[in-house]
This record gives structure tokens, sequence and C-alpha cells, in this order.
């Protein structure tokens, strides 16, 4: 008992329960003070869920750092603790692989979940006509597998970036620990909230939420407001951690040139995080304040406007495909090199390349607003931003073909993943210049075309290479590897299942297939292709399902792991599998560039684990 | 090899971009130069996909090596290869982009004062159309072939879209303001007018149907809705 009671997340739960109370209770008082009727479902959940989440950090010991050092609390050894190991998962616990794992876990569960949503979706629209499904739950069902996959998927670079960075470069741990766990522990609720939603009665807006359809949408709008503003808050969180971390933490002798890749990679994110989440926070509080408030942003009849809402959300939500991507990008250029046993080729273009994709990423929001009224002219620049960030793009892209060129590939699961993900990245790629070009983006805006698009640049992008992570890491986070053969069939069958779900989408969205729709004209045509969709779609879950699988078994009986089984180079193999909890007992020495494979006498890092004799070398 | 494979299936592809139907058929005077634009579109991209995608496929053949624990040869960058990957894909993009702004000009206002003016209003979940210059208004779009339209769109409540597939542009219908779209229709015949933004409940449903009619016709048509 006093075990359970010691875990953060009991104490969170208990606290965040009676805080939740208190809010909704403070709310009808205010209400019944105000000569209103006492019960107003909005605000007392706002409030309610504000109070409660407040309670809720309160009772994990989110504070107990800050408190403590404001009431002169004798200073905690961090990381102590007399618990079980296991336990360290479910409370408020500062170490960066810790939190990595913490935030995988979670992401995985939210795909989960976000994926059986649209599973249920795609079953309805394999056929026209309304065969077992009112539009409301259709409607709910697809804007909450678009916003918990978002939110599943900012999770998930958070995992690999807190695991991997500190690791990379030869950190003992983030520059702040406490408000790394804190980033953390701020998106538990975020979940809660999400999975909300739908019982309390959904929303009809599309992950977008656009105003003022999203000011009108049932209570589950707001659950959905507050859990993506949650996620929001840790991803600003987490950016000052990865930039503060990279910028101060860095090994002696690991300058800018000498970083992984990925490294890089989040260094371009979190520029973008810290940046850019703001507005979209901003956009969904507004939404949230005209919903609880007579407030009138965006309400025309109150002297609002429309569109305003529109530019706040893409000012966010375009660099946050760039957030998505670039994390996942970044571990292509890491598996691609390793399996190649080649150097990837053009390290520095392809380091700057990231920092590239993000500028050019930052200007380009207008051109999903293409059909929705701006000034026309103002379209052309848009467009011309739009396209430019095709060039960047393209220089990874042609650099991991030239660093397999003459390599020694070996097909391994991690490389298959990140194969696969080249291809599909590159279709998206290719299928975003139409949208981009304005008079033809005209024709496919908000039709399966630019469904099919973004899904192949968040697969390609994310999920493919999460996929290569995933395998490629698993070793070194749990001392196990993951079965190669069951790999491969979830390479295999994932691969077929992605193509076979989104390449009719293409055809589709030419042919009149709009986004969003529960139901579509039978004289149309679009049936057998969509049928086509919904299989390749539940092949997609099948693949996940071996996946699953692997994870568990492999975690419970995979062959155990030596602490460099890719014969990588960078620093997170030069410690055992998995790491020691401080990574490095004396600061790694880097020498030399991360990817030197087959250059004679390259040495990128040595790493003493005792602390002065018995050096070893990395090459 | 490469080489020889690339070309050919190059060749194959664009032929396929150029010429196949993938459309719907075109029906208004937007739509042509559109699809022209979205067939360059095609072939371009397609060459630089079968490009990455032969090279990409030959290396996993060529260069595999399951059971080899030799390192591959120490080939770090290359400037002028690298500087030629960044700067072809910047000339292509750059051309398409004002290719773009041309055909944007293109399906532009064109003649002002032939324009036959159409208010939209959308609302959860039909649409209206009111004919200014004639004082009728109606639940359907009837529309003269070959006379250039200029549609004036609002909503009543939330945000729809106003879109035609065979006519291919479409436009937003936004609460408070007045947005114009042009369409001239080509082709006589029955269409039907889709929203294209979740707007709610009925959303997938919510249509007008779209006929277009020869000028005589269209004029009896006039004279009918006025009685």
């Amino acid at each position: 008992m006093s075990t359970i009671w010691k875990l953060g997340v009991i104490r969170g739960i208990v606290f965040g329960l009676v805080g939740t109370v208190a809010g909704m209770a403070i709310t009808m008082l205010l209400r019944t003070a105000l000569g209103l009727s006492a019960w107003n479902s909005g605000q007392a959940t706002a409030l309610g869920s504000f109070v409660g989440l407040i309670a809720y950090l309160g009772g994990l010991g989110a504070f107990n750092g800050w408190v403590g050092w404001v009431l002169g609390w004798p200073e905690k050894e961090h990381d102590a603790t007399e618990l079980p190991n296991w336990t360290r998962y479910f409370g408020f616990h500062t170490n960066h692989k810790t939190i990595g794992v913490q935030y995988m876990v979670t992401s995985l569960l939210v795909i989960i979940v976000a994926g059986i949503y649209q599973l249920i979706a795609r079953l309805e629209t394999a056929q026209p006509g309304l065969q077992f499904m009112t539009p409301r739950t259709y409607n709910s069902l697809i804007s909450l597998h678009g916003i918990m996959m978002l939110g599943a998927v900012l999770l998930g670079i958070s995992g690999m970036i807190n695991y991997l960075v500190p690791l990379m470069i030869g950190a003992r741990d983030m520059a702040f620990p406490r408000l790394n766990a804190l980033s953390y522990w701020v998106t538990p609720p975020s979940v809660l909230f999400f999975l909300f939603s739908l019982p309390a009665g959904g929303f009809d807006t599309g992950w977008t939420a656009y105003a003022p359809l999203s000011v009108r949408a049932p209570l589950g709008m707001q659950f959905m407001l507050l859990a993506f503003y949650l996620v929001g808050w840790s991803s600003i969180l987490g950016s000052v951690n990865f930039l503060t971390t990279i910028f101060k933490l860095r090994a002696p002798g690991m300058g800018l040139f000498r970083m992984p890749i990925f490294v890089w990679a989040t260094l371009a994110t979190a520029f973008l995080q810290l940046i850019f989440t703001q507005f979209v926070g901003i956009a969904f509080l507004m939404v949230l304040l005209e919903r609880l408030t007579p407030l009138g942003f965006f309400d025309p009849n109150k002297g609002g406007n429309v569109i305003l809402y529109q530019h706040l959300f893409w000012i966010y939500s375009h660099p946050a495909v760039y957030i998505f991507v670039l994390p996942g990008l970044g571990v292509i250029s890491e598996v691609v090199p390793v399996f190649s046993r080649k150097p990837l080729f053009g390290y520095r273009a392809v380091a700057l390349s990231s920092l590239g994709i993000a500028l050019g990423g930052a200007l380009v929001w207008g051109h999903h607003m293409f059909a929705a009224g701006m000034e026309s002219w103002l379209r052309i620049p848009f467009m011309f931003t739009t396209l430019l960030v095709a060039v960047p793009t393209g220089v990874k892209i042609f650099s991991w073909l030239a660093t397999m060129w003459l390599g020694k590939i070996h097909l391994d699961t991690p490389m298959l993943f990140a194969l696969t993900a080249i291809v599909v990245f590159l279709i998206g790629g290719i299928t975003g210049v139409p949208n981009g070009i304005v008079p033809v983006d005209l024709y496919v805006h908000d039709t399966y075309w630019v469904t099919s698009h973004f899904h192949h640049t968040l697969f390609g992008g994310f999920v493919f290479p999460m996929m290569a992570a995933i395998y490629f890491w698993f070793p070194k986070v749990t001392g196990r590897l993951l079965n190669e053969r069951l790999g491969k069939v979830h390479w295999s069958v994932m691969t077929a299942g992605f193509f076979i779900t989104y390449e009719p989408m293409f055809w589709l969205g030419l042919n009149g297939m709009r986004r969003r729709i529960v139901d579509y004209d039978p004289a149309m045509g679009l049936g057998t292709m969509n049928l086509v969709t919904t299989i390749g779609g539940y092949l997609i879950a099948l693949s996940m399902l071996v996946f699953f699988i692997n994870l568990v078994a492999s975690l419970w009986r995979g062959a155990t792991a030596s602490a460099n089984p890719w014969r990588s180079r960078t620093l997170e193999w030069q410690v055992s599998s998995p790491p020691p909890g401080e990574n490095f007992p004396v600061p790694p020495r880097v020498v030399g560039s991360p990817y030197g494979y087959g250059i004679p006498g390259s040495v990128h890092v040595i790493v003493s684990p005792t602390g002065g004799s018995g050096e070893k070398q990395a090459t | 090899m490469v080489a020889i494979t690339v070309a050919i299936l190059s060749a194959m592809v664009v032929a396929i971009f150029l010429n196949a139907n993938f459309t719907p058929a075109p029906a208004s005077a937007q739509a042509e130069p559109i699809d022209r634009l979205l067939r360059i579109l095609f072939s371009i991209g397609g060459v630089i996909f079968v490009l990455c995608l032969v090279l990409l496929i030959y290396s996993v053949i060529v260069f595999r090596h399951p059971r080899d624990t030799e390192e591959g040869p120490p080939l770090e960058g290359n400037y002028r290869l690298e500087l030629t990957w960044t700067l072809i894909p910047l000339a292509i993009v750059l051309v398409l982009a004002v290719q773009g702004a041309a055909v944007l000009k293109d399906i532009g206002r064109a003649d002002p004062k032939n324009e036959l003016e159409i208010k939209v209003t959308a609302f959860q979940w039909a649409w209206r159309f009111e004919y200014p210059q004639y004082g009728i208004t109606s639940g359907e779009l009837r529309l003269p072939v070959n006379r250039p339209v200029l549609l004036k769109l609002t909503s009543l409540d939330v945000i729809h879209a106003f879109w035609v597939p065979q006519f291919r542009v479409k436009q937003d219908a936004v609460p408070g303001m007045e947005k114009e779209l042009l369409v001239t229709p080509t082709r006589v015949g029955s269409y039907k007018a889709w929203c294209n933004q979740l707007c709610g409940l009925a959303h997938a449903a919510m249509q007008a149907p779209v006929i277009v009619v020869e000028p005589e016709d269209f004029e009896l048509w006039v004279k009918e809705q006025r009685s």
C-alpha cells in the first residue's frame, strides 16, 4: 500500500480528482453568486480541468524541487529512490532516459487509440451510402484521429529526442531535468482529455478546429482544445530543454559539425517548437474563450474575423509539419550510413538542410489558405516560398541515395524501414508541389489528394522512421534485440499496406472525393478505390499488431544485445546497453566525424569507461 | 544500365501522364490550363521519382553485402554533385512557380463587362443563388455556356466551400465576408456543386445542382423564374 502511495502517478490522480471537483464547485459558486443557473457544463469542466491539472501536478511532486528550494528543504540527490526499478516510470523521475521511454510508450498508446478511431471510420467510407454510423460519430472519429495522431507524433519525437540527444552529444542528462519531467507529466492529462472528448459529444470540425464551427461544436471540442493546449505546452517546455542541452552540454570536442544529424534535426525542430507553438496555443485559447464567455474573436457579428483563426492556426500548424518530420529525417540520416557502411554523403549540406527546411517552412503557412480568400496576389509569394522548401528536402533525399551508392548495404529491419521511409517521403514531396501551386491547389485542396499527400509526408517523415528508430535503438534502451523475422514481417505488411491505402487516394481526390465526408455520391464511381483504401488500412493495422507482439515478446525473452550490435560509431553505442544511469562516468572526448565509416584512422569519440586507463576507441 | 532503365521508365511515365485520363472531364475554361499544368507537374515529378527509385533499388540489389564486415569506400561528399542537386531542383521549382503564377492570371478575370454575376449564399446545409442582374433567386445554379460567371460567395453561419469537380476551381464561403470566384462553363450538362469545407453534421450531403445550358435556354429559364 505504501509503495502504491509513493508512486507519483497515484498521488497525482487522487489530487487531480479532488482538484477537479473543487474547480467545478468554485465555478458553480461563482455562477450562483452572479445570479446565474449554477450548472454550465463548458465553464464547470474548463475550470475543473484547470484546477485539477495544477492539483495533479502538485500531488505528483512536480513542484517539490522548486517549492523545496524556496522553503529551504534539504536538497535530495536526484534519482535517489528506494522503490523497485519499474516504479520510476510511474513517478516524477528526472532521468532523460526514463522520460524518453515514458514519452515513447505514451505515444504508442495514443497511436493505437487514434488508429482504431480511423479504422472504424474507414469501414463506413469503404462503400457509398450510410452503412452503420451517424455523421456525428464519423466526424468525431476522423477529427480525433487527426489531432490525436499529431499529439502522438509530438510525444514520439520528444521520446526519441529525450532518449538520444544527451547520449549522442556526450551529456549526463538534459540541461533542466526537472523541467523535462514536468514537460512529460503534463501529457498524461492531455491524453485523458483526448479520451474524454468522444464521450463528451465529440466534435465535428476536423483536427483544424476552424472557427466558427469549433465555437459551436459540442463539449468534446473543449476537451480536444485543452488536450492539445497541454501537448503544446509540453512541446514548448521540451524545446527550451533541447536547445539548452545542445548548446551547453556537448562533450569536449563535440563541435557543431561533429554532431550526428539527428542532433541537428533536433536543433531545427526545437527552434520551430519554441517560436511557433504559442500561435496554435493562442488560437485554441481564443476559441475556448469564445465558447465560454461572450467574447467574439472570430464572430463577424461581434466584430471578429473568421480568417484570423486560420492565420494563427497555420502559422504554427505548417511549421508543425517540419517539427514532426525533421527528427524522422534525422533518424534516416543515422540509419542509412550505418547499414551502408559508408560516410553520410555531404554531411554539412544535410546538417544545414534541416535548418533550411525549418526557415523555409516558417514562411509558407498561407498555402493552406489559397481557397480561403486571402488577397489574390498574396498567394503568389506563398507559392514561391512553398516550392523553395523542396530544395533542401531534395538535398536530403539525394544525399541518402548517394550514401547508399557503392556502399556495403545490410538489409536489417531498421534499414528496411528507412528505405520505405525514403520512398514514401519522396512521393510525399513530389505530390506536395501541385498543392503548392495556386491554380492546381484550387483543384486538389481539401480532397483525398491532400489527405494522401500529407499521410505520405507523415508516414515517410515520422511513422516509418520511428519504426526504423525503434528497431535500431530498442537494443540500446532495453538491452535486448527485437526479433528480426517478426520485424521483416512487420515491415513487408506495413509497406504493402501503406501503398495499398494511400496510392488510390490520389486518384480518388482528383476524381472528386472530398475530405472528411461520411458519404459520397455513388454516381461518381468512387466505391472500388475506397474499398481498396480500407483494406490497405487494415493491413497497416495488422502489421502494427505484429509489431506490438514483437515488442512484448522481445522485451520478455529477446536475444541479449551487445553494447553496439549494429557497429555504429555514434556515442550512444559506446556505452553499455542499456546505458548507465548517468550515461558517461567521465565526459567522452570527441575527436572526429560521427560517420567516418571506411575512412582509415577515423575516430569519432574516445570513451573511458573507468575514467583513466582502458580507453576505448570507436572506429 | 541505370541510365537506360531511368530513360525508358521516364518516357513511359511521361507518356502516361501527358495522355491518360485520370481526371473528370473538364467543363470550364479554367479547367484546361489547370489540367495542362497538372500533367506537366506529374511528368516532372514522375521522372524525379523514377530516377530516385531506380537508384535506390539498384543500390539495394547490387551493393548488398549481407554478411560482410568490411567497410564501404570513404566517399564523404562531392561539392560539384551537391551543388548540382541543389541548383537543378531550384531552377525547376522556380520555373514551375512562374508557370503557376501565369496560370493563376489566366484563370482570373478576363471580361468584366460580359460577366454574369451571381451571389452565392451558403448555410447549414444548402446553397442559395441570387442573380442580381435578373432579380431572381434559385436553389439550383443554372449557367449559360461560355459566359464568364462571377460568383460572389458568403455564408450565413460557418465556413463552407463551393466546388464543382469538373470546373476544378474552388472557393470558401466565409461568414462576414464576400469572396469571389470566376468560372466560365464550357460544356452543357448537369453537375453538382459540393460543399468542400467540413461544416457540421450534413456536410457530406450538402450540394446543389449545377446546370449549364445554351444561352437561349438560359434566357428562357430566367423568364420562367420571373413569372
